[in-house]
């Protein structure tokens, strides 16, 4: 089937297996690999993105369900290579990552989740987070960070 | 230190400073490569055929369909591996494909490549293995009596502990006997890698490791090659946690490679990393403690029983760590005490953080709090009166020369106030035991603490030559350091450019690229070695190159060599005759390898005596818990924790390395398990193998970091990753006991054993 997405600003258009899922479109059609794969079975949120702005989690959705749709994935969310968004500038800072596979999931998560609840507690982080995973971190440097950017938005 | 600031150019952060990760903008952008990532033009796809059963002979293997798909470029089997059929991180008995026999499930039995990922699945899902169950051997309790499944037979290895008066005893005796489930490392990135034909006819590997010099030595084997030819570079990890010491795919991957001449890569799903590397050993274990009425122990006795599975792996250091610990962090003059790591038909178990250290304090803390309760002695005060401190000596006949703060680590973390938490009808209800399940009636949770205290060795133990090596050059005032250390996610990349910086007082230190060709050895990122270990190496390497530049500052300058210092980039003689910068004192680059031992340790005699550690570090928790004891619900509201740290290097990455390590022993307390039936892993996804989320996690206070330096250490700094996940688990548990009257002798501790205890 075609798919038209519009995948971090650019429109794109591919012939994909109905059953492809977004992740692998992402990452095999558009060579954005920035967005991982940690569990194939929506646990972890390894691979979130945004769809229309919203958090997915992108092994959950088939390519076509994002036809005429607009995707950003990590690599679409700061507006060059040289600058960092708010939520990168902030994981980075608090050291909210280390060996970084969740991160750009649990990033595009964070994000989303500020659209939503611009200035939230601590336990909306935690509760907004809940369907992301990370292994290396206890979270707690992820919800300061999360913190931090909601912070310096305001 | 006035002066020496005055010298800083950028100020870019050195040992002690919060430097920020070298590869933490790459990884927040999502452009840094894990090796999930990777692709070559003309790429094919491996998948891997694995055995359904526990114990299975191998009647026949029939690959034709499979061969046949269109899209199949190579279906490989035993038959195919050119060179050693076996491998193995201490003890070769691991086939690379299983031949005759399978001993556990999800052994590889066969490989693909092909066009596509998913040809190659279709592929593999039509080789026909036709397989003769046989029994499985499971219960670890019988595998020395049974009949061997391997060769090798079924006792990996036995190390007796005999110290003191074995006849020794006391007023007051205390026995029980704890069981530890099998967790798994549940790192975020599956194992994947790409191997390449190289123009010699070797192999080039990408992969995401632990130890690439010992996946070269494991791999050449295998293949029949000479270790040159094949040359193995670190990929992006996502995360390790000891489940990548093990190879995987490694050999596969090269395997096919080499067959069809193309590159080849292979990503593990979730379900199929489950069985894809070892996992934390099962462990039953008895206990009988003897002490005087002041509490001050007098023997232990314990019989220690590990479950290797079905291949060693690093089982027989594992259970000399369960075992040359299973006293814990305490005086005890007489010991008698026996440790076994056995081979069954379950899945393989090696090295996860803690690494055997875990399962023997699980139960020594247990048994601490049975006796203080014996003693009607405060738990704390108990571990108080009995700490191990410098001098003292260990129930190997070890005497401990280095730091240890046992004192300060309890007293610390015991002294620090409670978390001021809501009463259990004043808080949310997604506080309460049982969260977003809302189940939990505020009645009837109770709230108690639990305190515990665990060890263990840093480095490699009982006479292993351990080292690290690293290469530093100077060349048009930039440094660049090459150390084959595997950056896990642990942060050594940050360390290795903070010592840089302080050796040599330039800011810019570029990392090149960790792999086997370019540099020696750095040995595995485990047991909590790499900062002293690659530490060492970079540290040495750069001092070198600094005594090289003084000298040839010495040289054309006409001044004594030991009337010039450097100092943050400066050289400057005495005379005040000589001040010129690092990056400008010499004109062609300069290089230095360096090869970092650390003491050499000694092997443990037949009983169980010998210096066999190069150092230790301790660290204590204390959990906060609420019970809902008739539903069995558990929530974790707070950790605190002191830790023996030497001196930190990092503050950000070490406590983030303590919060990491206690939420996974948070999850061993009371979540993680591999339910494993009959020889087969029933919760192979991370639906049904729940690993702390967001909400599971309790609040990490950290009390202190003690920094007493360890006087062999580089900077005097210990490794810090595996305290953590030692002692967290106990305290939990020594909490839910606290609130429930329970023994509560097995972790995790699932809401069965709260709410319908065995009598």
């Amino acid at each position: 089937m075609q798919v038209n997405i519009e995948v971090n600003g650019t429109s794109q258009s591919h012939d994909v297996e109905p059953r492809t899922l977004l992740v692998h479109y992402l990452r095999e059609e558009c060579d954005l690999t920035g967005t991982n794969i940690g569990c194939d079975s929506s646990s972890c949120g390894a691979c979130t993105v945004h769809l229309n702005g919203e958090a997915v989690k992108s092994c959950t959705v088939f390519a076509v369900q994002a036809d005429g749709q607009q995707v950003t994935t990590i690599e679409g969310l700061a507006p060059s290579d040289e600058q960092l968004h708010p939520m990168q500038q902030a994981f980075h800072e608090c050291h909210a990552l280390q060996c970084g596979y969740c991160t750009p999931g649990m990033v595009m998560a964070a994000v989303s989740l500020l659209d939503e609840v611009p200035d939230p507690t601590e336990r909306e982080v935690r509760v907004g987070l809940e369907g992301n995973l990370c292994r290396c971190t206890g979270y707690h440097n992820i919800v300061k960070a999360v913190l931090e950017a909601a912070g310096g938005a305001r | 230190m006035t002066d020496v600031a005055t010298h800083r150019r950028t100020g870019a952060p050195r040992v002690g400073e919060s430097a920020p990760r070298p590869d933490g903008v790459a990884k927040v952008q999502g452009r840094f490569a894990f090796s999930s990532d990777l692709f070559a033009e003309n790429l094919l796809w491996g998948q891997t055929i694995r055995s359904p059963h526990a114990h299975a002979r191998i009647i026949d293997i029939d690959i034709r369909e499979a061969l046949s798909l269109p899209g199949v470029h190579a279906v490989l089997t035993a038959d195919d591996v050119p060179g050693e059929l076996h491998y193995g991180l201490e003890h070769q008995d691991q086939p690379v494909l299983a031949a005759d026999v399978v001993r556990y499930f999800g052994e590889p039995v066969a490989l693909v490549a092909a066009d596509h990922p998913e040809t190659a699945r279709r592929a593999a899902a039509a080789v026909v293995v036709s397989y003769e169950p046989l029994t499985p051997l499971v219960d670890s309790a019988l595998a020395a009596q049974a009949d061997p499944i391997h060769p090798d037979g079924n006792v990996l290895r036995t190390l007796t502990i005999r110290h003191g008066d074995l006849d020794a005893t006391a007023a007051v005796v205390v026995e029980g006997t704890y069981e530890v489930g099998m967790q798994d490392q549940a790192f975020m990135g599956p194992e994947s890698g790409m191997a390449l034909p190289s123009a010699d006819g070797g192999v080039e590997l990408f992969v995401s490791t632990q130890w690439l010099h010992a996946d070269r030595r494991q791999v050449a084997g295998c293949l029949g090659l000479p270790e040159d030819m094949v040359r193995i570079t670190l990929a992006g990890v996502g995360g390790a946690f000891g489940a990548r010491e093990d190879l995987s795919l490694h050999v596969h991957l090269c395997l096919l490679s080499q067959h069809t001449g193309r590159p080849v890569k292979m990503v593990y799903r979730r379900p199929e990393s489950f069985v894809g590397h070892v996992h934390r050993h099962p462990a039953r274990m008895w206990y009988r403690h003897h002490a005087d009425t002041d509490g001050t122990l007098v023997k232990v006795e314990a019989r220690l029983l590990l479950d290797g599975g079905a291949y060693a792996s690093s089982s027989l250091a594992v259970i000399a760590n369960a075992t040359c610990f299973a006293a814990g962090p305490y005086r005890v003059p007489h010991a008698d005490i026996e440790g076994t790591v056995v081979r069954t038909n379950n899945p393989p178990c090696g090295a996860m953080r803690g690494f055997g250290a875990v399962q023997s304090c699980f139960a020594h803390e247990a048994q601490m709090d049975k006796l203080a309760a014996a003693l009607a002695l405060d738990p704390v005060e108990l571990r108080r009166r009995n700490a191990l401190a410098t001098g003292d000596t260990l129930v190997t006949g070890q005497v401990i020369t280095g730091a240890a703060p046992v004192a300060e680590v309890i007293d610390a973390c015991a002294s620090h106030p409670l978390p001021d938490l809501a009463a259990v009808d004043e808080q949310p209800m997604m506080h309460r035991p049982g969260g977003a399940g809302r189940t939990a009636d505020a009645h009837h949770v109770r709230r108690a603490t639990g305190f515990a205290l665990g060890f263990k060795n840093l480095l490699f133990s009982e006479g292993f030559d351990d080292y690290s090596s690293a290469v530093c050059r100077l060349e048009n005032g930039a440094v660049t350091i090459t150390c084959a250390c595997a950056e896990v996610g642990q942060g050594f990349v940050t360390l290795a450019q903070q010592i840089a910086r302080e050796e040599l007082g330039i800011d810019e230190i570029v990392l090149a690229p960790a792999e086997t060709a370019t540099v020696g050895s750095a040995g595995s990122t485990s047991a909590s070695r790499q900062s002293w270990m690659s530490g060492g190496a970079v540290q040495a390497a750069c001092r070198a190159v600094r005594g090289r530049v003084l000298q040839q500052v010495a040289r054309r300058r006409g001044v004594a060599l030991d009337g010039l210092v450097l100092r943050d980039g400066i050289i400057e003689s005495l005379d005040g005759s000589v001040r010129v910068d690092l990056a400008d004192a010499v004109d062609g680059p300069i290089e230095e390898t360096a090869e970092y031992h650390h003491r050499p340790t000694q092997p443990l005699d037949e009983n169980g005596q010998g210096d066999a550690h190069v150092s230790f570090a301790f660290a204590a928790h204390r959990a906060v818990v609420d019970v809902d004891p008739e539903l069995g619900l558990v929530r974790v509201h707070d950790m605190t924790t002191a830790q023996d740290v030497g001196r930190v290097l990092n503050p950000l990455q070490a406590i983030g390395q303590i919060e990491g390590g206690t939420a996974q022993g948070v999850g061993l307390a009371v979540m993680e398990e591999l339910i494993v039936e009959d020889g087969i892993i029933k919760n192979r996804s991370f639906t049904d193998y729940l690993i702390p989320t967001t909400l599971d996690m309790p609040t990490v206070r950290i009390a202190a970091l003690i920094e007493e330096p360890e006087p062999d250490a580089p900077f005097g700094a210990k490794g810090i990753g595996e305290p953590p996940t030692i002692s967290s688990t106990p305290a939990i548990v020594a909490a839910l006991r606290a609130a429930t009257g329970l023994e509560l002798t097995r972790v995790p501790v699932r809401p069965q054993d709260i709410a319908l205890p065995r009598s």
